[in-house]
């Protein structure tokens, strides 16, 4: 699905990133951790293409992303569903159009769609605020919106960004339950975070591979989580 | 160049969803109907100015080719005789088909703009004027004058090359800058769309951002942009257009005598030219949006 190979970033002449190696496996549950500023949003941007290597290869569902043009790329997104920590929403659309926003981009009947996109917003809690606007949202269910929106083309791959960094316990517990289901459900799943009492929450649920980016550097973490 | 006819339908095809995607932004809007509106009218004009020119040029090519004026002065006891020596010896060159004493009350009519009605030409010494009109073939005007100076030393043979070459080559040229300014309308107004369109870009790199993120192809987000930059261009093209003809019309008309002032008004089916300004204008304003959207977008990532 996506698979790093010695994968180096570099930014103003400065190296963030070195001799990464991963491969996502099909229905596999990965956390990304490191202290803030380590590049796990870099890691993350290298994995669904918003960022090219600058050393190594990474590919997306076989595919040199270095080969794909621009088209290639939002292609192969449509197959992975990214969460940021911020959402990146348009304030101007209701919540609906938002989370059928990648129906829309990919050319699919929304009407035809209308089901799915209830039982979506069913299934994160928020059938009941399809019609308000983004900022109208609390901060757990700007989240769960965009996991929402995440899922609406029922990707291959859920990659979240600090799913949690701008929630509560509890509402923090219920996003990582949401994607522990979609786990379970047969999609692969990796989490960012520094949180690391979600991590050691989620091992009561998830046979979850923890990997730690230190030193510019990604290394597999978990014994002493 | 290839002009790729999918990729433009598709571009242009509604999609209710591409559509909204992209805040309504009532500034820029404005702004670019204005601006449509605004070249829209000025093209009408410029366009009835070259067409006009166009007219004027062909009028005095064809009204004055072909003929020349002998003007005799003597004095009045010997105007009639030089008359008739010159109308026997133009009837005696080849290549001039017919040649007529012009009568009083034509002269009369010639002067009546500077002296007003009721001259008594009769008791004054105007040269007589004597039409010449030539055949297809033309005759030889340095060997008239030749023969003219030597028999008839105060006629003087005038073919209107003097002052009918300048004006028909000016009328030309006002013709060309009339098309010169066109041109330029539309590259003002497609640089204009560009400028406009930059900052719509620019004003929503939010939306662009998100549209990434969720898999959505440049032509996509370009769709949004160009269907609306088209559609406004279009709106105050047409707008434009329908003030300039509304302007044309209430100029004054030429009759059968176009002049530079009075013969702007479109003839026959010109009337119709005017009408595929918007349709210019909404190509003008589709390739403009296009190019400034494919060149932000490749741009990122």
């Amino acid at each position: 699905m996506i698979e790093l190979d010695e994968v180096a970033y570099s930014y103003g002449g400065g190296e963030l990133l070195t001799d990464l190696s991963l491969r996502l496996a099909p229905g596999s549950f990965h956390f990304l951790t490191g202290p803030s500023g380590a590049g796990k949003t870099t890691f993350l941007k290298l994995c669904y293409g918003a960022l090219v290597p600058t050393g190594g290869q990474v590919r997306l569902f076989n595919q040199d992303v270095r080969e794909l043009d621009r088209d290639g790329i939002a292609y192969a997104r449509r197959r992975i569903g990214v969460v940021h920590q911020d959402c990146q929403f348009l304030d101007h659309l209701p919540v609906a159009e938002n989370i059928s926003l990648p129906l829309a981009v990919s050319g699919q009947d929304r009407l035809a769609a209308q089901a799915n996109l209830k039982e979506l917003m069913s299934w994160v809690g928020l059938a009941h605020r399809a019609q308000a606007l983004p900022p109208e949202l609390s901060g757990g269910e700007r989240q769960r919106a965009a996991l929402a929106r995440a899922l609406i083309l029922s990707p291959d791959v859920i990659l979240a960004d600090e799913p949690t960094g701008n929630v509560d316990w509890e509402m923090s517990q219920r996003l990582l339950k949401l994607l522990v289901e979609l786990n379970k459900m047969g999609k692969t799943v990796m989490i960012a975070t520094h949180d690391l009492s979600l991590i050691r929450a989620a091992k009561h649920h998830v046979q979850a591979r923890v990997l730690r980016i230190s030193g510019r550097k990604l290394q597999l973490a978990g014994a002493d989580l | 160049m290839k002009i790729n006819l999918a990729a433009v339908t598709d571009m242009l095809s509604f999609d209710a969803g591409a559509d909204r995607v992209v805040p309504p932004t009532g500034f820029t809007a404005r702004l670019t109907v204005f601006t449509a509106g605004a070249m829209a009218f000025l093209a009408v004009f410029a366009l009835a100015l070259s067409l006009a020119s166009g007219r004027l040029a062909a009028n005095w090519r064809d009204a004055l080719a072909g003929s020349a004026t002998l003007r005799i002065s003597a004095p009045a006891a010997q105007m009639a005789a030089q008359t008739e020596r010159a109308l026997t010896i133009l009837s005696e060159t080849p290549g001039v088909a017919e040649a007529r004493a012009l009568e009083p009350d034509e002269q009369r009519a010639l002067l009546e703009p500077w002296f007003g009605p009721d001259l008594p030409v009769e008791s004054l010494p105007v040269p007589q004027l004597i039409e010449v009109r030539e055949t297809a073939s033309g005759y030889d005007g340095d060997g008239l004058r030749l023969r003219l100076q030597a028999e008839l030393p105060g006629a003087v043979l005038d073919d209107h090359t003097r002052w009918r070459k300048p004006l028909v080559s000016a009328a030309g040229r006002l013709k060309l800058l009339g098309w010169l300014a066109i041109v330029l309308i539309f590259g003002t107004m497609g640089a204009m769309i560009t400028l406009a369109a930059n900052a719509a870009l620019a004003a929503n790199a939010q939306v662009i951002q998100v549209l990434r993120l969720v898999g959505a192809t440049d032509t996509y987000i370009a769709r949004a942009f160009v269907r609306r930059f088209t559609l406004r261009a279009a709106t105050g093209a047409g707008a434009g257009v329908l003030a300039g003809l509304l302007a044309v019309v209430l100029l004054p008309g030429a009759g059968s005598e176009a002049g530079v002032l009075t013969g702007l008004r479109f003839q026959g089916g010109h009337w119709l030219l005017p009408l595929l300004v918007p349709l210019l204008a909404a190509v003008v304003a589709f390739a403009a949006t296009r190019y400034a959207a494919m060149r932000v977008l490749g741009g990122l990532r």
